[in-house]
């Protein structure tokens, strides 16, 4: 099946197969492959990525399903070769290890943000529940948010 | 006592060292741009997939591939274990095939059809009585005189159960590879690694076992980055041979990533440990004996035998006896402080009952019998242990077993010490100066996160007196000089001594050649604020750019040696945690109201990522504490929780406040560089077990402590 879709603000159009996951599609077809894939069944959130803007794990979803859609990935976050403040702020306050989680988590954040620019470190653990970690103890990557929010300065 | 040439600089001149510093990392990893082994696609690269064994325990008696090889876009077909082996559990591999997607791989493994001779099982060891001849008992070890200790009219004696079940190491990014086999023999991979300098060697001889020709200095292996090891990828695996095989006979470059249930069911698992223990104690406290009966599994392997008692291994008058039992539910592997933490459950929980029954607080109990530890660490346990006190506010929050107060909710506090060795591992590296002033430092080490990258460039950097971004750090790559494998907590020691040996090497070379310029001894140079200067005198001096002008166009080259000239490194270190919980007595539900870690490492390199492994431990260990669980069913011999739903790990709402201190200073930093990535994992277990006992008055005896089990407990004699 053919579908159109806008990657990080450029268009694109691929022949797909019906079955194939909007993740393994970015991955593999799109060639992004700063989206990752965890657990594979829509538990951890490192397949995370901006659909019309919201945040969707992408192991969930069919590449068909994304028909006209604009996507955002880690790769689109900078603009002009400035890291995004999220992407900043999980450097700087050491949100990442491994940095396997990173991008999903990063994203995540970013629809939190984009829905409550200053949240409590209570919000943000609410927010970030649906992305796992298994290497960073999270603590920092609280802070890393609220180094984003404050950045911001919205 | 006169200074040794590589030393590391006394406190005040230190610099970088020490100092909170972004890792060097962070804006790729940030930015998903770093590649990890399935991000390397090149084109006309196939996808790999294994059928697996259902069963538990099986023979294969017949098998059929015809209808796979046939279907379309299958470019080969592998069997890795032939009609009339015998499957030692679950999900062990039987066939691979390689196709040119991966839904066509899946498509594959349907046709494949196996039939099993199913043989008998046991995948569960908790209840020993029902293990038959898989139990294995060793030697019963026995030091002093325990009978007369425990027969002691004036002793008191506690008596209890506890036990730590099998988890997995769940990394975020499942095991394997891509490789790609070349036409002119040479063979690359791409693999999720612990072990970049050691993987070409064991992927050659795991070829050779197959009857597949290749030396070793034909293959080279990468890994820049790996989301996450913690001890369950120090080899290739066989899928790691299995993946050239396939690269071999279709001259394409293939990828062969685990799925996460096979991952979970195959790929890593801690052993488990259980134990009846019994302890004798005067009625001041001190301990005067150790009877303990444990046992546990490991698989069909060994099952690891944790130290016992642990950290107060100088208690006098000891009995032990241990049982390995053999069990059916796949290999287990190292896992971040292999036997330690487990150690610590059946140690700390079994002196925490003692505690209980002397009217002790538990860190007097610890601090009483301190002299019972290595020597080296006394001193550090006891200011650990009143630094963590303080931190948790052990004096108004820790009270006698049981919370009094009125209501479901029981808040409690509990403690416990670890110990690891963490001496450097062997490293070699090369250190380059370039004319330009570039500085390139390769080794085939490897960065788990842990910031392998950063510690070596601020070693370098501070050695050679320029900024950490005018380091240029090689690693990951097993072409690059021999370095060694990331476990044990062997990285750091290993990598900042072979660095700071090299760059010491390398700056002396640079010396030689700008001391005339300057009109000294070169022994008369320092390096320092990126210029080359006569000891303590700006005023003659040369930049670090024309300094290395004066190169010409040599570069100069040193390699770097761990373990070398002068004691930069020590073993062995101590920490001590308290964990600080509320459980809901009527919901069974444990939550983390604070977890504080007091922690020494030696001489810490950067505070950032030193601090950021401890906040890492602790999470892990509150992980395995309450919800990690290979769970296997005696039925099927199947693992029921092979995905992370059911195998969950703690959340972002889960963990509660962490509270990190390093400790540093005389005392610490003097003893060189130590490991760190184990120590912390130690404690969070035996530390939150306490914690609940502590709150609810009565012990939940084995981890994960669920509601079901809390519930259980205060059924049995609670205060619910
Ligand atoms: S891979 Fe999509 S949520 Fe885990
Ligand atoms: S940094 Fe490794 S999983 Fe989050």
């Amino acid at each position: 099946m053919k579908i159109r879709v806008k990657i990080n603000g450029a268009w694109r159009e691929d022949d797909v197969a019906p079955r194939l996951l909007l993740v393994h599609y970015l991955r593999e077809v799109a060639g992004l492959t700063g989206t990752h894939i965890g657990c594979e069944t829509s538990i951890c959130g490192a397949c995370t990525v901006l659909v019309g803007g919201q945040a969707v794990k992408s192991c969930t979803m069919f590449a068909v399903q994304a028909d006209g859609a604009e996507i955002t990935t880690i790769e689109g976050l900078a603009k002009d070769g400035q890291l995004h403040p999220l992407q900043q702020g999980f450097w700087e306050e050491h949100g990442l290890q491994c940095g396997f989680c990173t991008p999903g988590m990063i994203l995540s954040a970013h629809q939190l943000l984009a829905r409550n620019p200053h949240p409590t470190r209570e919000e943000i653990r609410k927010g970030l529940e649906g992305n796992l970690c298994r290497c960073t103890g999270y603590q920092h990557i609280v802070k890393a948010v609220e180094y984003a929010a404050k950045a911001s300065g919205k | 006592m006169p200074k040794c040439k590589y030393d590391w600089p006394e406190a005040g001149d230190r610099g970088l060292i020490g100092e909170s510093i972004d890792r060097v990392d962070g804006a790729v990893k940030s930015s998903g741009r770093a590649r990890y082994s399935y991000d390397v696609h090149p084109s006309g690269m196939l996808y790999a997939r294994m059928l697996t064994c259902p069963y538990a325990h099986a023979k294969i008696t017949s098998m059929d591939t015809s209808a796979a090889e046939k279907l379309p876009g299958v470019k080969a077909v592998l069997v890795i274990q032939p009609v009339g082996s015998e499957i030692q559990w679950a999900g062990d591999e039987i066939v691979a095939v390689a196709t040119t997607s991966e839904a066509a791989a899946d498509d594959a493994l349907r046709l494949i059809k196996v039939e099993y001779d199913q043989l008998p099982f046991l995948v569960n060891e908790e209840d020993l009585s029902k293990a038959g001849d898989r139990a294995k008992p060793s030697a019963e070890q026995k030091s002093g005189d325990p009978d007369t200790a425990f027969k002691d009219p004036d002793a008191v004696i506690s008596e209890g159960y506890y036990g730590a079940q099998v988890i997995t190491h769940c990394c975020l990014e499942t095991h394997g590879s891509m490789a790609d086999w070349r036409p002119d023999g040479k063979l690359k991979t791409w693999s999720s690694t612990q072990s970049v300098s050691d993987l070409p060697g064991q992927i050659g001889e795991g070829l050779r076992l197959q009857k597949v020709d290749i030396q070793n200095s034909d293959i080279e292996t990468v890994c820049q980055y790996i989301g996450g090891g913690f001890g369950s990828k120090f080899s290739p695996d066989r899928w790691g041979i299995v993946v050239a095989q396939l690269s071999k006979q279709t001259g394409k470059p293939v990828r062969l990533m685990l799925e996460r249930d096979q991952d979970l069911e195959v790929a890593g698992a801690r052993p488990s440990y259980y134990g009846k223990v019994r302890v004798a104690g005067k009625k001041d406290g001190t301990i005067t004996g150790w009877d303990s009966d444990t046992w546990g599994t490991g698989g069909m392997g060994p099952s690891g035998n944790p130290p016992v008692p642990y950290v107060l291994e100088g208690i006098p008058n000891q009995l032990k006896k241990h049982t390995r039992v053999n069990t059916n539910i796949g290999p287990s592997r190292a896992w971040r402080a292999p036997n330690h933490p487990q150690a610590a459950i059946l140690t700390m929980c079994a002196l925490d009952d003692l505690a209980d029954k002397l009217g002790m607080d538990p860190i007097e109990l610890l601090k009483k019998n301190i002299d019972f530890a290595p020597e080296i660490l006394r001193q550090a346990y006891v200011e650990e242990l009143d630094k963590a006190a303080e931190l948790a506010e052990w004096k108004k929050y820790w009270h006698p077993r049981g919370d009094k107060t009125p209501g479901h909710l029981k808040r409690g506090l509990g403690v416990s010490i670890h110990t690891w060795g963490g001496r450097g591992h062997a490293s070699t590296c090369l250190i380059a100066i370039h004319p330009d002033g570039s500085v390139d430092v390769k080794l085939g080490s490897q960065d788990l996160g842990t910031g392998t990258r950063t510690v070596i460039a601020i070693t370098v950097a501070q050695t050679l007196g320029l900024p950490v971004d005018g380091v240029n750090v090689m690693i990951g790559d097993s072409a690059y000089p021999k370095s060694g494998a990331s476990g044990g907590s062997t990285t750091v020691g290993g990598v900042s001594g072979s660095t700071r040996r090299g760059a010491i090497d390398a700056r002396d070379q640079l010396f030689a050649v700008v001391a005339p310029a300057l009109g000294v001894e070169p022994t008369q140079l320092e390096s320092v604020n990126g210029r080359i200067q006569v000891t303590g005198d700006p005023s003659k001096s040369l930049s670090w750019k024309q300094a290395c002008a004066k190169l010409g166009v040599k570069t100069i080259e040193a390699q770097g040696k761990n373990p070398g000239q002068c004691k930069l490194g020590d073993s062995g270190v101590g920490g001590a945690q308290i964990a600080d919980v509320t459980v809901d007595t009527e919901t069974g539900l444990v939550k983390i109201n604070r977890m504080v870690a007091a922690q020494d490492c030696g001489l810490i390199i950067d505070m950032k990522t030193a601090e950021s492994q401890v906040y890492g431990a602790l999470t892990m260990g509150v992980t395995y504490s309450l919800f990690e669980e290979k769970v296997m069913d005696d039925q099927t011999g199947i693992m029921l929780n092979p995905n992370m739903e059911f195998y969950k790990l703690a959340g972002i709402g889960d963990i509660g406040e962490l509270v990190v201190h390093m400790m540093t200073g005389p005392g610490y930093d003097e003893r060189g560089v130590i490991g760190l990535g184990e120590p912390p994992v130690i404690s969070p277990g035996a530390a939150i077990c306490n914690a609940v006992t502590n709150a609810i008055g009565v012990r939940v005896p084995t981890i994960p402590i669920t509601p079901e089990k809390v519930l259980a407990a205060l059924a049995k004699g609670g205060m619910a």
